[in-house]
């Protein structure tokens, strides 16, 4: 499966734009996202460790085009999320986020 | 109504190309028959998965064009010279065709009728695509209400195209806001324009979300999907009108396309 890891690399939304595309939004982490969790976590909401201003998960930053996701703080470009895929395993670094509050599913 | 049952887990499914329409000389939409799709909620969007014959995968997102209640599921692709997908979903695929994709995926930007409104909608380019599910979706689920329901969920459009003849959807928008008064679609064109055009022809700016969107006070719901300098500047300046920015929801795509 050494090929999966390519998938999801350079997630675009609408256009499939990819390598020109360099900041996304949080629903391009969506598919990756889905991969991991079960409920939707772009409706959700993430607390930033740099500014500790609550938002949406589905309006920080995205950038996808390199070897992982890095999603990241609109207000102060501050790192909440990194997730990064390998052949095995994928590899999630939350530490820029004091907390993530996600609804079950309904 | 929920997309997926509770625990369900988004898989990759088999689609296959039922139709394929042209809708501008850079834009196909193509119909698929999706065995197994659980339903989707209009703006939600899917991840298409191509694999070359030497096993090489490669992935990209498109929104979802069709509406919930619509038998096919529709995607509209704009075609990118540079692009290592889209002219092949554009150029290459034929009804019949397979391919890979997985979802409804999203759930932040989403409109559906309980969601309530008025609605602005502002679009640039293939940004109409999520915005169109929610037109199709409004339509089609107040196919038998009155005007008073049509009235609250009353819907302004500000489409903004590089040319007339890139308008996606032309046609089709212009036959829903004919028969529904309580639907407006209004274009802005950037680059050409017709002789006898009379509508905007600038890029959307404050000037023209002042005059078309619905007042902050009537609390519109705002969707707002298209190139990232056009929903930047836009979510910025309706913010800056007085909407709330919880109300205000964005989609963007690729910073450097050509702007519209």
């Amino acid at each position: 499966m050494s090929k999966a890891s390519k998938q999801s690399m350079d997630q675009t939304v609408t256009s499939g734009r990819s390598l020109d595309s360099l900041r996304l939004d949080g629903n391009a982490a969506a598919g990756m996202l889905s991969e991991i969790f079960a409920p939707d976590l772009t409706a959700g909401e993430a607390k930033c460790a740099g500014c500790g201003k609550t938002r949406t998960i589905g309006t920080l930053h995205v950038y996808a085009h390199g070897m992982g996701m890095v999603v990241r703080c609109p207000g102060c470009d501050g790192v909440i999320l990194r997730v990064a895929r390998t052949p095995t395993r994928f590899w999630i670094d939350a530490r820029g986020a004091i907390s993530i509050a996600i609804a079950p599913e309904s | 109504m929920s997309a997926a049952p509770v625990g369900a887990r988004i898989e990759w499914r088999v689609a296959k190309v039922l139709e394929v329409v042209p809708e501008t000389p850079r834009t196909r939409t193509l119909l698929f028959d999706v065995p197994g799709w659980p339903g989707h909620r209009a703006g939600q969007h899917v991840d298409v998965r191509l694999t070359a014959e030497d096993g090489y995968q490669t992935e990209r997102s498109y929104s979802i064009a069709s509406a919930p209640k619509d038998p096919k599921l529709a995607l509209t692709v704009e075609r990118l010279d540079d692009g290592e997908v889209s002219p092949y979903l554009t150029d290459e695929l034929h009804p019949g065709d397979v391919l890979e994709l997985r979802g409804p995926i999203g759930g932040y930007f989403v409109w559906e009728i309980t969601t309530g409104g008025p609605l602005f909608l502002v679009g640039g380019g293939s940004g109409i695509v999520p915005l169109m599910a929610m037109i199709r979706h409004r339509h089609s689920s107040l196919a038998a209400e009155n005007g008073e329901a049509r009235k609250k969920l009353r819907t302004r459009l500000l489409y903004s195209s590089r040319g007339w003849d890139e308008v996606i959807y032309r046609d089709e928008l212009a036959a829903l806001a004919g028969k529904d008064p309580t639907l407006e679609v209004i274009h802005t064109l950037t680059r050409s324009a017709p002789p006898d055009w009379k509508g905007f022809r600038r890029r959307i700016d404050r000037a023209m979300l002042a005059e078309t969107a619905w007042p902050a006070d009537e609390s519109p719901r705002v969707f707002v999907c298209g190139p990232t300098p056009l929903v930047e500047s836009v979510a910025g300046t309706m913010v800056d009108l007085g909407h709330p920015p919880a109300l205000v929801k964005t989609e963007r795509f690729g910073p450097t396309g050509s702007p519209t």
